[in-house]
């Protein structure tokens, strides 16, 4: 599901050159549509499309076996009922919020300022050696990378190999943590993505700036957090923006390395949304769990928009 | 010439001797000789099946049914859809192609506990039409024939098959642990005693397996949970009162034996139990390799050991001994036995129906039927198969678990079935895994369920 929302440009732009004020005749107007108009088309019907039938499907018992196959009926909010109702569902949006709150929220955000932080100040080998490992994990496809990492979680595998030869205990991460497992997971994904936005922050920061609040005494500590973070706040609130909404609807990775389990243990709502409408053949409840999940995306995008406009303010 | 133009010329005339041959295989096709089984004409027939794991039976059955068709019936060609699912997968996958006549096969394999719920949803056809003129109708015993007629009182399906469930135990690792060869247990607590025994003395080896959790689907529902609730005094649906029960005392009883198995390390451990590829592991791998010595499993699995299967295994007569499960405390029958089965079933939307039919009578000719029941480890649905000379004495256990058709159970397979079998395997999950006590998870099941029929047609347990 992509919830991506882009602030808006239009109203940005300048007012004297708002349309309608020209007088040109309206044919030309929609002339000079024409070209937009297979790609209005397309948007229409493979965007608006499903996300129209998504709508209607929420309110219906919609399934793929059973009554609701035959007989499509409209059956108002009972579905939104039954998932505030049900402790799976109570369940699966706790670990989605854990989920967002360690992985993309603590781990990504500040694991990625971090890198970017000390990739500034590092010699161009480091740089190049750190921007190249962080960016590989990214770049790997989402079930490669999970297939990795329950190998590195798992019982026999390579973080408890290691955690042995240090004398420490290990334990059976995918099944006894199996929620910090996926979030570690997701942090060493995605972390890439923050440190390429705020490494590009930071360039455009000017170094006088810095040189100045250092020869008024700041220690290194306050200089970043009162002249370099205010200076690239917008970034941190697009980065946050982008990473909260991505680590939403990840699916792909706890999929492949849990599988939502043991038990309920990491099912997050794509996980349950999945499991209701396709193992369970719930169809208008899965697109049900899908609303809300839109629902509390758009929650995180205002706050941060909020945030982003009070910036510019 | 070089070699491009060379490289046309071929395609060229590959592509005019494929139409030619095509064009000569309609004009010379011989008229079907008159007669009920060719009446169709020419067809491309698709039928579909599950294939998960190393097994091979269905689909070599397939293979030879698919030559027997093609050469009965010139012009027409069987396509073979093997659906790559685990259990509750294939239900998704085959119910997403039967709703479209465009991906609709016209021929499906339909576990029996599904076939209502897909009736109700409109996927199959009657086949009442076909069968009055059917003179094989009459070899199926008539609990067989009720397996897929749906509450309007038509038939959907063609039943191949039924089974029994039991216990499968290893006697050379019940000796190793001084457990009797002739095991007879008479409760749940003689179950769990021997699993207990086995532990303590032969370390290294899975006591028992009990199929939990939601990765095996129906398996587990079925094989794990209802064989443990059925020899309680409770059951899923009251039958009397045509009600689903709520809040028993078995239900809970049942959890808890699934609670003792996994957090007493009787069973495997519940994350190789979660692994959707139990089913096939414990029949090619554990029972085989010794390292699995009480397996509450069903009548088929032996399949998995002939010549033909996954995993031949000649031995297995003699180190396998099968038990009947007991009930909870010794009570009632004594033991207890679930039956399922699979049938052949059309999709409504099947553009060929006629000829599908064809294909499915071809599938249950006697010599079929009888080699697909010996082949794949099946329990007799038909008369002149019980009967066969080859069938009866196919496999040891054949007798035992035909035996068991006299105290076996079915499921209350209504259209709400599988959506409470769902709930069922939550709730073992819940349990196995140590999340919820087995009366949070009984409680959680039955809102659930309260919920899917509505709490009318709910009744309490005893």
């Amino acid at each position: 599901m992509t919830t991506t929302v882009a602030p808006t440009s239009a109203a940005s732009a300048p007012p004297g050159k708002s349309a309608g004020k020209s007088g040109r005749p309206k044919a030309a107007k929609l002339f000079r549509m024409l070209p937009l108009s297979p790609a209005i088309g397309l948007m229409l019907v493979f965007l608006a499309g499903p996300i129209i039938y998504c709508l209607y499907a929420a309110f219906t018992n919609m399934a793929l076996t059973g009554t609701g196959a035959a007989n499509v009926k409209f059956v108002g909010l009972d579905n939104f009922r039954k998932a505030f109702g049900s402790g799976a569902f109570t369940n699966a949006i706790w670990l989605t919020l854990v989920f967002t709150l360690i992985s993309a929220i603590i781990g990504q955000n500040t694991l990625g300022l971090g890198l970017s932080l000390l990739m500034r100040r590092s010699t161009k080998v480091v740089r190049n050696f750190v921007g190249t490992a962080v960016i590989g994990a990214w770049v790997l496809p989402e079930v490669v990378a999970a297939y990795l990492l329950s190998a590195f979680f798992n019982d026999e595998g390579t973080l408890n190999v290691m955690l042995h030869a240090v004398g420490l205990p290990g334990q059976d991460w995918l099944y006894a943590a199996p929620i910090i497992a996926v979030s570690l997971a997701n942090i060493w994904r995605g972390t890439a993505f923050s440190m390429l936005v705020y490494s590009a922050a930071l360039s455009e920061v000017p170094k006088e700036i810095e040189e100045s609040a250092e020869m008024d005494g700041a220690s290194g500590y306050r200089r970043l957090l009162f002249v370099t973070l205010p200076m690239i706040s917008r970034a941190v609130m697009t980065n946050l923006m982008l990473i909260t909404l991505q680590t939403l609807s990840v699916f792909g990775l706890i999929y492949a390395m849990t599988r939502g389990g043991p038990g309920t243990k990491s099912q997050t709502l794509p996980l349950y949304m999945y499991e209701q409408a396709f193992s369970f053949s719930q169809i208008g409840y899965g697109t049900a769990i899908a609303l809300v999940m839109l629902a509390i995306g758009a929650v995180f995008s205002l706050i941060y928009l909020r945030g982003l406009n009070s910036e510019a303010a | 010439m070089t070699r491009k133009r060379f490289k046309a010329a071929a395609a060229m005339s590959a592509l005019l001797l494929l139409a030619v041959s095509a064009c000569s295989q309609g004009s010379t096709t011989k008229q079907p000789e008159a007669g009920s089984s060719q009446s169709a004409g020419p067809a491309h027939i698709k039928i579909a099946y599950q294939q998960w794991g190393p097994g091979v039976v269905m689909k070599n059955f397939l293979t030879g049914v698919k030559a027997e068709y093609e050469s009965a019936n010139p012009g027409s060609t069987v396509e073979i859809l093997p659906i790559v699912a685990s259990e509750n997968d294939y239900y998704t996958k085959l119910q997403l192609m039967m709703r479209s006549p465009n991906t609709a096969p016209d021929v499906v394999y339909e576990d029996t506990f599904l076939i209502n719920s897909d009736i109700t949803a409109g996927y199959l056809r009657p086949l009442d039409d076909y069968i009055k003129n059917w003179d094989q109708w009459g070899q199926f015993e008539d609990t067989a024939k009720g397996a897929a007629k749906a509450l309007d009182g038509k038939t959907y399906g063609i039943p191949d098959g039924t089974d029994t469930r039991a216990l499968w135990y290893n006697k050379q690792l019940f000796a190793k642990a001084g457990l009797p060869a002739d095991w007879q247990p008479k409760s749940w607590d003689d179950v769990l005693s021997a699993a207990r025994t086995i532990k303590e003395k032969v370390p290294g080896v899975i006591p028992m397996n009990v199929y939990s959790g939601k990765p095996m689907g129906e398996a587990s529902a079925m094989q794990g949970f209802e064989m443990l609730l059925y020899g309680t005094k409770d059951t899923l649906y009251n039958n009397d009162q045509q009600k689903w029960v709520v809040g028993s005392q078995g239900f809970k009883d049942a959890l808890n034996f699934v609670k003792t198995v996994y957090s007493e390390g009787l069973g495997p451990s519940p994350k190789q139990a979660l692994d959707p590829n139990m089913g096939s592991k414990v029949g090619t791998e554990l029972l085989p390799g010794g390292k699995l010595a009480i397996a509450l499993d069903g009548s088929w699995i032996y399949g998995n050991w002939q010549k033909t299967g996954a995993k031949p295994w000649p031995q297995w007569t003699d180190v396998l001994g099968q038990t009947a499960m007991p009930t909870q405390d010794g009570s009632g029958k004594g033991k207890v036995s679930l039956s399922g089965g699979w049938t052949w079933a059309i999709p409504a939307k099947s553009k060929n129906p006629d000829a599908a039919w064809n294909l499915i009578k071809t599938l249950q000719t006697q010599k079929n039927a009888a080699k697909y029941a010996t082949d794949g480890a099946q329990i007799a649905v038909r008369k002149d198969v019980a009967n066969d000379a080859g069938y009866k004495s196919s496999s040891k256990s054949t007798q035992f678990f035909t035996d068991l058709v006299s105290v076996t159970v079915y499921r209350p397979a209504y259209a709400e079935y599988p959506k409470v079998s769902n709930e069922i395997i939550t709730a073992m999950e819940a349990v196995m895994t140590g999340q919820s006590s087995p009366d949070d998870a009984a409680k959680t099941y039955d809102e659930a369920v309260e919920g899917i029929v509505g709490k009318d047609k709910t009744t309490q347990g005893q």
